[in-house]
């Protein structure tokens, strides 16, 4: 087991260097200069420029630069926003809870609906129920994401006025920041509605960032289950006399898990790494809505130093995601 | 006593082709402490038989008999709650696969002792001193570990010993093996076979032996019925069926075994079993029946009465002169 994990984490060496390489030639293959950008419309005298384009070190070439930067984060320092000035690092932290927070309802929510749903269906194959999730789930999966968020705010904030259009929280609470999760924060605070205050709003974005995750898992779930039911043990553990919960729900679906931890991984990696249009849209503050912005303020240390985190933290789940196949199937864990 | 009594079975699938009849008006009797063999090639419903009485077969599938009754309780109709009440308990089943029957993710421990919590509402100390008894049962040696093993780590031939195991644990009063030994190699067959007729011997319980392999038959059986696309076509003990076959099939079948041959090829019964599409008219038989005449071709075979094995067949072989 040791072993197993000191080689998968071997082997992210060779993904992160080139982790490293394309975030950074990615925001500089874009058009656009940061520091035009960072003029605005006044725009500014040849002179600052010449002095902020050496200040930013970009009349180097781009080897060292690459140098420069990839040194840094070996250190642990990803540079400094050139918006903000204050370090990338630092940015990130402040940020990610909000995004972590909305991404763990947002799995939470796919997979306690996606897998009951996945099992229901396969054991109902070819039955209305059937037929109308995997349609449903059809729909969820194809739906663009913009104009689901949009009807949701139309009908649940617009017309029925149940929750908040953006946000984290209302402004009449403010309190102190401890762990960065408005659910935790909001409670820890002891004002009066305002835990309340903060599920409301976290309520629609959950819903729009779970939705495709939860029709890939409960589309998944029902494949996967489909083959497990016609396996022989099935069978074996129907001629034992088992209920029928009993048997699809634990000797099938624990068969069934493999395929659907996969892909339930990767819907993790896809909401962590900033559900991008989900916080653009319900004005959410966290790692996606950050690195849009910085991407069109061509804040270069942001999106290389962001990218990078991401990536990483991509990779810790899919470790985690492989650590677990183990504990599943036990079959797995010897190879 | 009569322990399982099936009159007239037939199942029925619904398919993409229409209708396919896999079971064709089937009698089936065992008595407690009998061994019953059913023999017949693949495609000739004995498996689907004994699912059918389960009620282990897939929602396709129309089951109908005049009599289908265990230990005087009748299986029609029955709920499937009540049902699941009698398989697995009095009535439980092995299978031809062992290393595929058990699931990969559980331990064969937790497998064993399953049955025992649901059926026979044992502790957590009862049911593991009952599956340290039952692997000993079986004859796999260091239970206490064993109960702690993964199917993957264990052979073909322990596997079915564990499986053996799991069908045991309730005490059944009925065992279907359903072709028990076709996965294993042929030393582990025999020791397979001798477990099961010794654990017969002891416990008393009724044994339904599924096999397409005459051999496995002559070691084991009492009673032989032959099966043939879905019908009973003979029925005999087995000392019988063996000197004096009645049905050609039957005949055929034993004619193709190795020991038996007298010619340097071995005799095999050209054809295959009638699928859903050529099921032909008449006696089912008839196309691969070296006697078969207009008659057979024509119209349905009668069953012969007890002295000819039940055979359905218009010319029975061997037998005597007067009786048919």
């Amino acid at each position: 087991m040791l072993r197993y994990l000191i080689g998968r984490l071997l082997t992210f060496i060779p993904t992160f260097i080139g982790v490293t390489i394309i975030s950074f030639s990615f925001i500089r293959v874009l058009p656009g200069d940061p520091i035009i950008v960072m003029a605005g419309e006044r725009g500014m005298t040849e002179e600052r420029y010449n002095e902020l384009y050496q200040q930013f070190g970009f009349d180097r070439p781009l080897v060292v630069q690459f140098w420069d930067f990839f040194t840094g984060v070996l250190q642990g320092d990803l540079g400094t926003s050139y918006v903000t000035k204050r370090p990338v690092f630092d940015e990130f932290f402040a940020l990610f809870p909000a995004t972590l927070e909305l991404s763990f309802c947002a799995i939470v929510i796919a997979i306690t609906l996606g897998i009951p749903a996945g099992v229901i269906a396969a054991v109902n194959r070819g039955k209305f129920f059937d037929r109308a999730l995997m349609s449903s789930a059809l729909i969820g999966y194809s739906m663009p994401i913009f104009w689901w968020a949009l009807l949701l705010i139309i009908i649940f904030s617009g017309n029925l006025g149940w929750t908040p259009v953006s946000g984290r929280i209302d402004l009449l609470y403010y309190f102190p920041d401890v762990t960065g999760f408005m659910l935790i924060d909001s409670l820890l605070s002891g004002q009066d509605g305002a835990f309340v205050s903060a599920v409301r709003h976290l309520i629609l974005p959950s819903i729009v960032l779970a939705t495709i995750p939860l029709a890939v898992i409960a589309r998944q779930t029902r494949s996967a289950m489909l083959e497990v039911l016609g396996e022989d043990y099935i069978r074996t553990a129907r001629a034992k006399g088992l209920t029928p919960p009993r048997v699809n729900g634990v000797h099938a679906l624990r068969n069934a898990m493999i395929p659907v931890i996969t892909v339930i991984g990767l819907s993790v990696g896809m909401l962590l790494a900033g559900a991008i249009l989900t916080e653009t849209i319900f004005s959410w503050p966290g790692i996606g809505k950050w690195m849009v912005d910085s991407i069109y303020r061509r804040d270069y240390p942001v999106v290389q130093g962001g990218l990078l985190l991401v990536a990483l933290l991509v990779m810790v789940v899919n470790l985690i995601v492989d650590l677990l196949y183990g504990l599943i199937n036990p079959k797995i864990r010897k190879r | 006593m009569t322990l399982l009594n099936i009159r007239n079975l037939s199942v029925d699938f619904d398919t993409a082709g229409g209708q396919f009849r896999a079971v064709d008006g089937v009698d089936i009797t065992v008595n407690e402490g009998d061994i019953l063999s059913i023999v017949g090639e693949s495609g000739s419903g004995k498996s689907v038989s004994m699912l059918a009485m389960m009620g282990l077969l897939p929602w396709t599938a129309t089951i109908t008999a005049d009599e289908m009754s265990f230990d005087g309780v009748d299986l029609r109709g029955m709920t499937a709650k009540s049902r699941r009440k009698v398989i697995g308990r009095d009535m439980s089943m092995i299978f031809q696969e062992p290393m595929s029957s058990l699931n990969p993710c559980f331990t064969v421990g937790f497998q064993i002792k399953e049955s025992l919590r649901i059926h026979m509402k044992m502790d957590r100390a009862a049911r593991h001193r009952r599956a340290v008894e039952l692997l000993d049962l079986v004859g796999i040696p260091d239970p206490e570990k064993r109960l702690k093993a993964f199917p993957h780590q264990m052979s073909g031939g322990m596997s079915q010993r564990v499986m053996i195991a799991m069908a045991l644990a309730c005490k059944p009063r009925l065992l279907i093996a359903d072709e028990p030994t076709t996965a294993l190699d042929v030393t582990i067959q025999a020791q397979i076979l001798d477990l099961l007729t010794d654990l017969q011997k002891e416990t008393g319980m009724g044994l339904i032996l599924i096999t397409h392999d005459m051999g496995v038959v002559a070691e084991t059986a009492q009673r032989v019925q032959v099966q043939y696309a879905g019908q009973k076509v003979e029925e005999q003990e087995v000392r019988k069926l063996f000197a004096e076959p009645h049905h050609p099939y039957t005949s055929a079948l034993l004619a193709a075994l190795p020991e038996r041959a007298t010619e340097r090829h071995l005799p095999t019964i050209p054809g295959v079993v009638p699928g859903q599409y050529d099921r032909p008219e008449g006696c089912l038989f008839s196309p691969r029946c070296r006697f078969a005449n207009d008659t057979c071709r024509k119209t349905d075979p009668p069953v012969q009465p007890p002295e000819l094995g039940l055979a359905r067949c218009h010319y029975p072989v061997n037998a005597k002169e007067g009786v048919a």
